[in-house]
């Protein structure tokens, strides 16, 4: 019988990733250099009340964040958020798996689940304050309600989606349903997935932020508003600062994750591509 | 080659119809099928296009519920489909899993059968190497070729050890010098294994070099037109088989009969 000895893929020479990653990460970080770099000499040609020069946020920014601050205030806000991203995509995945197999359910719930994604989520702040009081958990669950939508609204439509000829062959090999489940329902709807855990993930920051907004002592909202209040201008622009890298971060840990479970994914793109 | 009838039979299937009802009126894709297969046969089922071939095998595969009629295999009603039947699809791209490795798709059927895990590796090693491909196991199917990825899937097929492999056009969609490659596994996996075959196509030639038997269907509404016995010797060669003279009579032969079968000649025998 012939054999084939064509295929499979080799690696790429060391050299050759290190000079790609370095030039990725000239790319990556040029325009903001320049951006700063502008931005620190208009501040000192034309200085103004509002806008404090790079090296005052610097400064602002060392002072009011690293210190206790970041123990009473930054800590406590970024484990709502994680907390709240994790039960988003714990509950949307859950339930979008659920409604996405059952046709009835599915039929039955689509109306209003659009219903709910059409409103807004900040408003549904006092409501839940109302509810729940100013607590942690009240954070949590405005942070849940308003980013949970993306991930179950995907991955009812990730899972519905799953390839006909997929499913057949799973049947015909009498693979049981909770077999099915792991190597075929969810592996196949997991591009979709990781597409609404994307779009949830900013939407949750957002609502970190107006969740400490008004009801709160504490949290990096809080504080922001809190220094914008006292005309601590340079402090408030730190904090929106601190909150731009959160998102930095919380994209970067994504697309670590997203790399390793789509890796199939990217890999099929790839071939098509080529 | 053993007597045919020294065989059990394997297969059973008894004027199967099956009529698809839909919002513009009935369709009736098979009006009436019945035919036998043995343990041990490999046997080809041609037709013209659209006759509802691939209806019969959902049908027997038990993942389409006829309109009436039996499908029995080793004298069991089939309702669902069965554990002892292997399929192998036209569409190797929709029917491996891209996120599992080579290994891991001929792995997944067998995960439910209570294997001790050598007995498993044991299994999946040695359907990879009938299919000559021990050396990507690791390997993902979209790394490889067509024909390659149809071989992970007789491979999963194999390692599943079913009692009928039912293969759906299976090498449709590949190229004609992998396709002689992969019928002539298909015989050595029938004559080295005893494999049950069930094996669908659309080709003339394919059918008779690979078939025991050939049966013939109908255009639609579908019936067995003919029910044919393919005497070529088991030691077949795509070379000299083809090259016999009895190989020409005999795909002249089916030919005709398509041919007859697509003007709607032949006459439906009364029931």
């Amino acid at each position: 019988m012939t054999l084939y000895t064509s295929t499979v893929v080799t690696p790429r020479r060391p050299a050759r990733v290190w000079a790609k990653i370095g030039e990725n990460t000239l790319y990556a970080i040029g325009l903001p250099v320049i951006l700063v770099v502008l931005w620190g000499i208009w501040a000192t040609v034309a200085p103004a009340q509002f806008f404090p020069s790079p090296v005052e946020l610097i400064e602002a920014f060392v002072e009011t964040w690293i210190g206790p601050a970041f123990f009473t205030d930054v800590l406590p806000s970024l484990a709502r958020l994680g907390i709240g991203i994790l039960v988003s995509i714990a509950v949307g995945i859950a339930a979008g798996t659920l409604i996405g197999l059952n046709r009835w359910l599915r039929d039955l719930l689509e109306p209003m689940l659009e219903f709910f994604r059409a409103v807004p989520p900040p408003v549904l702040l006092p409501i839940v304050v109302v509810l729940m009081g100013p607590t942690d958990a009240m954070k949590v669950v405005v942070i849940v309600v308003g980013s949970v939508w993306p991930i179950l609204l995907n991955t009812i439509e990730g899972v519905r989606s799953t390839d006909s000829v997929m499913t057949e062959t799973a049947r015909s090999f009498a693979v049981s349903r909770s077999e099915r489940l792991r190597f075929l329902v969810l592996p196949a709807a997991s591009p979709r997935i990781m597409a609404g855990v994307r779009q949830s993930l900013s939407i949750a920051l957002i609502l970190m932020v107006i969740s400490e907004l008004g009801y709160s002592s504490s949290g990096l909202g809080f504080q922001i508003v809190y220094f914008q209040r006292n005309y601590l201008i340079a402090e408030m622009w730190s904090g929106i600062l601190l909150l731009g890298l959160i998102g930095v971060l919380l994209a970067a840990i994504f697309g670590f994750v997203e790399r390793r479970v789509l890796r199939w994914y990217h890999g099929i793109k790839e071939v098509e591509r080529a | 080659m053993p007597e045919s009838n020294e065989r059990a039979t394997l297969l059973n299937v008894q004027k199967l119809r099956k009529v698809y009802e839909s919002s513009t009126g009935n369709v009736e894709a098979i009006g009436d099928i019945g035919f036998r297969m043995d343990a041990g046969e490999l046997v080809c089922i041609v037709g013209p296009s659209g006759c509802g071939k691939t209806t019969l095998l959902k049908c027997i595969a038990g993942l389409l519920r006829p309109t009436s009629g039996i499908v029995e295999l080793d004298g069991k009603r089939v309702t669902s489909p069965p554990d002892k039947m292997a399929l192998v699809f036209q569409e190797y791209g929709r029917s491996l899993y891209p996120w599992l490795t080579v290994r891991g798709n001929v792995e997944l059927p067998l995960k439910h059968k209570k294997l001790s895990r050598a007995d498993r590796d044991r299994l999946i090693d040695d359907a990879l190497t009938a299919v000559g491909l021990d050396h990507a196991a690791k390997s993902y199917p979209w790394q490889l070729s067509g024909g390659m990825q149809q071989r992970v899937a007789i491979a999963r097929a194999v390692a599943y050890q079913p009692e009928v492999l039912i293969m759906d056009e299976p090498f449709a969609a590949v190229d004609a010098q992998t396709r002689a490659d992969l019928e002539d596994l298909v015989r050595t996996l029938h004559r080295e294994r005893g494999m049950s075959i069930l094996f669908v196509t659309h080709d003339i030639d394919e059918s008779v070099y690979l078939g025991e038997r050939v049966i013939v269907l109908s255009k639609s509404p579908t019936w067995v037109q003919e029910d044919l016995a393919i005497d070529l010797a088991p030691e077949r060669d795509q070379i000299t088989t083809r090259a016999l003279p009895r190989f020409t009579e005999l795909r002249t032969h089916v030919y005709e009969q398509i041919q007859r079968a697509k003007r709607g000649e032949a006459v439906r025998p009364a029931p």
